[in-house]
C-alpha cells in the first residue's frame, strides 16, 4: 500500500526541454489538501487519511458535514476524499499536505476517472480491426463480425467483447515519473499522461509496485 | 492564456528574432557527434510557422544539389543555438507549400521592401 498520497487537479499537458530532448508533461495542481480525519486499523478496520481540498462556500455545506469539518477545525473543502495509507502515524488532523511529499525523480501512480466516451463500437473500445473498405463489403466496415460458432455451442461465450459504454471508469496509471515539484505554486510536473479531463480530480500516490526510493525529503 | 503557461513561460527562449513565412533564415544547429559538438548552419526559406507557446515549430526549405530539403525546428529548442534573419520575404500567405511545386527562378520569394 502507499506511504504517501495526495489529491490534485489536472491542469493540462505541455512539454519542456531536458538535455536537448522534449519531455511530455502533465501539470497537476495541489489545492491545499487538509487532513480532516485519520482512520486507524483499531477503530475503523483500515488505515487512511480523510482529506479535503479547495474551498467551498460555508453556506452550502450541510449541517452534519459542517459539524464534521468543525470537529477537525478545518475549513470546508470541495469534497472529502480518503487516501489509503499503510501508516498514518506521521499525520495529524488539520495538517496541510503539499506537493513536497513527493521528490523529483520519484515514481508515482495516478488514479482518476477517465473521460467518458459514451456508447462505443468494438473498434474504438477493444481495438478490433473492423472489416474491409472494399471488395464487396457492404455497410459493415466498423462491425465486429462473428461473435461465435453455430449449433455447437449454440450460444455466445461469456466475456465476448462487444460494443458498449466506454470510459468514465476509475483508471490508475502506474509508475509515472515526477519531473519537478514546485512547492511555491503547488504544482507537480509528471512525465507522461494522466487519465481524466483537464480540471479533473486525481489521486496521486507513490508507486506501489516499485521499491520506495530512499530520499531524505520523504520523511515529513 | 493557457493554464499551463505558468510552467511554459520559464522554458521559453527570449533570444529568438521576429521572423515569419517567406523570410530567409540562417539556423545554427548544434550537432553532437559522439563526444564532439559543432554548429551546422541550415539556410533557407521559412515555409510555415505552426503551433503556439513552447510547442511552436517552423519549417525551413532549401534546395540542395537539386533536391528540396525541409527541416522543421521547434522555436524554443535548445539545439537551435542561433537564428539569423537574412531577408524578409514578400508573401501573401502563411503556408508557402506552393514553393514545393516550383523550380528555378519561380521558386524564389520576392524580398520585402519598405
Amino acid at each position: 500500500m502507499a506511504n504517501t498520497a495526495l489529491v490534485a487537479e489536472k491542469v493540462g499537458m505541455t512539454q519542456m526541454w531536458q538535455d536537448d530532448k522534449v519531455v511530455p508533461l502533465t501539470v497537476l495542481r495541489v489545492p491545499s489538501v487538509r487532513v480532516v480525519q485519520i482512520k486507524t486499523a483499531e477503530r475503523d478496520g483500515y488505515s487512511a487519511l480523510q482529506v479535503t481540498y479547495g474551498t467551498r462556500d460555508a453556506r452550502k455545506v450541510n449541517r452534519p458535514t459542517a459539524g464534521h469539518y468543525e470537529a477537525a477545525g478545518v475549513d470546508p473543502g470541495v469534497k472529502l476524499v480518503e487516501l489509503r495509507l499503510e501508516d498514518t502515524s506521521g499525520y495529524e488532523v488539520g495538517q496541510v499536505i503539499g506537493p513536497e511529499v513527493f521528490a523529483e525523480g520519484q515514481l508515482i501512480d495516478v488514479t482518476s476517472v477517465s473521460r467518458g466516451k459514451g456508447f462505443a463500437g468494438t473498434m474504438k473500445r477493444h481495438n478490433f480491426s473492423g472489416q474491409k473498405a472494399s471488395h464487396g463489403t457492404h455497410n459493415v466496415h466498423r462491425k465486429p463480425g462473428s461473435v461465435g460458432a453455430c449449433a455447437t455451442p449454440a450460444r455466445v461465450f461469456r466475456g465476448q467483447r462487444m460494443a458498449g459504454r466506454m470510459g468514465g471508469a476509475k483508471v490508475t496509471t502506474l509508475n509515472l515519473k515526477v519531473v519537478e515539484v514546485d512547492t511555491e505554486a503547488g504544482l507537480l510536473l509528471v512525465r507522461g499522461s494522466v487519465p481524466g479531463p483537464r480540471g479533473g480530480r486525481v489521486v496521486v500516490r507513490n508507486a506501489v509496485k516499485k521499491p520506495v526510493p530512499v530520499i531524505s525529503g520523504e520523511a515529513e | 492564456m493557457k493554464p499551463t503557461d505558468l510552467v511554459d513561460n520559464r522554458h521559453l527562449r527570449d533570444d529568438i528574432p521576429d521572423f515569419g513565412p517567406g523570410d530567409t533564415l540562417k539556423v545554427h544547429v548544434r550537432v553532437v557527434e559522439g563526444t564532439r559538438e559543432r554548429v551546422q548552419v541550415f539556410q533557407g526559406v521559412v515555409i510555415r510557422r505552426q503551433g503556439s507557446g513552447i510547442a511552436e515549430t517552423f519549417t525551413v526549405r532549401k534546395v540542395s544539389f537539386g533536391v528540396g530539403v525541409e527541416r522543421t525546428f521547434p522555436v524554443h529548442s535548445p539545439i537551435v543555438s542561433k537564428i539569423e534573419r537574412i531577408t524578409r520575404g514578400d508573401v501573401r500567405r502563411a503556408k508557402l507549400y506552393y514553393l514545393r511545386d516550383r523550380i528555378g527562378k519561380a521558386a524564389k520569394v520576392k524580398e520585402k521592401r519598405d
